[in-house]
């Protein structure tokens, strides 16, 4: 059965601010593996209809007790530095994103993730999966408890290391918010060498995925903070224009 | 972008590891398990080389089979369907397979008083992908709501269209995706 759209308002002229500056391209050879998983042709306009203003608002449901504290999953503690990870969701319009589901995943102490293709000879930590969830607050305000994870070698090129990150995935509220992005460290050494983080093209936009040392926050004989502030998409109030973009 | 917007966070990777933190074992389901009128959608995901992908993440958001959508944006009201979750979720598999067990969607409203075809949403992840990337599945035996959608039909290349369309398969459909080659799937900027 199909329902008919009496009433509903012409959302097609709203949708979410497309932000071609801040992303990386599809295609960047300097990360290898981009090679054969790019789309090669011109990526089709879509406009923003009801299927892409909204989306999966995914909560509580999901959440186990100790999910935002990755240093509480086990019987014994993880090695490494604790720390507090935590900041704000936003929207470019500056909006909270509230009871939001965020998930991280990250490699231990040492720079080894619990995954079966992750075989570089780093000890596993049998008291870290790696894995936590938490949902924004109602002022978009998340908080994580886990430990400092260590850089690792990958074999994108010569003497490849990743620098220390934390995987973060959001959804926001509506299809288009969706994202995928990683959490780094301030002052990291091995920055020059990465091209995922060099996969950025502009220099201000990259810095948005370091956090920020938190003395404030940090709490005596137990764990350093960092702060990480997010800002997904927000509400495009102007026309939907007709551009054509290739990426 | 005025001064006072604060520019959005950049898109990485899922990377290699991404089934530690994305794997859900009910992912697969947006509807429960032996739902009547439930199928699945199954398909493989692969690269230029034709290779399957087994680092890649599928995600696929749908209207409910009224055309509706649970959520606060909706216009017509926020409503839900017993049981749907509208949102799947399935990582890829050795062999580059995903699977998500659905209800078809209804007709959605489209621009102005039109309606666009029964669609799902569509979305990409997996290592050596930056970004993810966007598509939309429509089903085939909907020939004259396809033929009129004012998203598939903006589509000019016939062999490129038909990249979206689903094909029937013994218990569902099944929809490929591929990301680069002869029949490279049509992606979506959005």
């Amino acid at each position: 059965m199909t329902t008919t759209p009496q009433g509903h308002e012409d959302r097609t002229g709203t949708g979410y601010i497309r932000d071609h500056e801040t992303h990386p391209p599809l295609d960047f050879p300097g990360y290898r593996s981009t090679a054969l998983r790019h789309p090669k042709r011109p990526l089709q306009l879509l406009p923003h209809l009801l299927t892409e203003v909204t989306g999966p608002l995914l909560g509580e449901g999901r959440l186990g007790e100790l999910d935002h504290d990755l240093t509480r999953q086990h019987e014994g503690e993880p090695q490494g530095q604790r720390i507090i990870v935590h900041g704000q969701v936003r929207d470019s319009d500056g909006q909270p994103v509230p009871h939001s589901l965020i998930e991280i995943w990250q490699a231990n102490a040492g720079g080894r993730y619990r995954h079966t293709v992750d075989n570089w000879p780093c000890p596993l930590d049998p008291n870290f999966s790696g894995v936590g969830r938490t949902i924004t607050d109602s002022d978009g305000r998340y908080r994580f408890v886990t430990v400092r994870p260590g850089a690792y070698p990958w074999k994108n090129h010569d003497n490849a290391w990743r620098p220390a990150h934390i995987h973060f995935s959001l959804f926001g509220r509506a299809f288009t918010q969706r994202l995928v992005t990683q959490m780094y460290f301030p002052g990291d050494p091995l920055f020059f060498q990465d091209p995922m983080w060099n996969s950025i093209p502009d220099e201000k936009a990259r810095e948005r995925m370091l956090c920020r040392f938190d003395y404030e926050n940090t709490e005596p004989e137990w764990a350093l903070a960092f702060e990480w502030d997010i800002v997904l998409r927000g509400r495009e109030a102007t026309p939907f224009e007709s551009e054509v973009d290739d990426d | 972008m005025s001064d006072t917007t604060p520019p959005t966070t950049p898109s990485q990777t899922v990377g290699p590891y991404l089934h530690i933190g994305l794997h859900w074992p009910d992912g697969p389901f947006a509807v429960a398990e032996g739902t009547p009128e439930g199928f699945w959608i199954r398909g493989t995901l692969t690269d230029g080389a034709g290779q399957p992908i087994s680092d890649g993440l599928i995600e696929t958001w749908q209207a409910d089979p009224n055309g509706r959508f649970d959520h606060p944006d909706d216009p017509r009201g926020p409503t839900g369907y017993p049981g749907f979750r509208a949102f799947g979720r399935c990582d890829t598999d050795e062999h580059g397979e995903y699977g998500i067990f659905t209800l078809a969607p209804g007709a959605v409203p489209g621009p102005g008083d039109t309606l666009q075809a029964p669609h799902i949403d569509v979305s990409v992840f997996a290592r050596g992908m930056l970004h993810r990337t966007v598509t939309r599945i429509y089903f085939p035996e909907n020939v004259n709501a396809n033929a009129a959608d004012p998203v598939l039909s903006t589509v000019a290349d016939e062999t490129a269209r038909s990249t979206l369309v689903a094909e029937p398969a013994t218990d569902g459909y099944r929809f490929d995706i591929r990301l680069q080659g002869e029949n490279e799937t049509v992606f979506f900027e959005i």
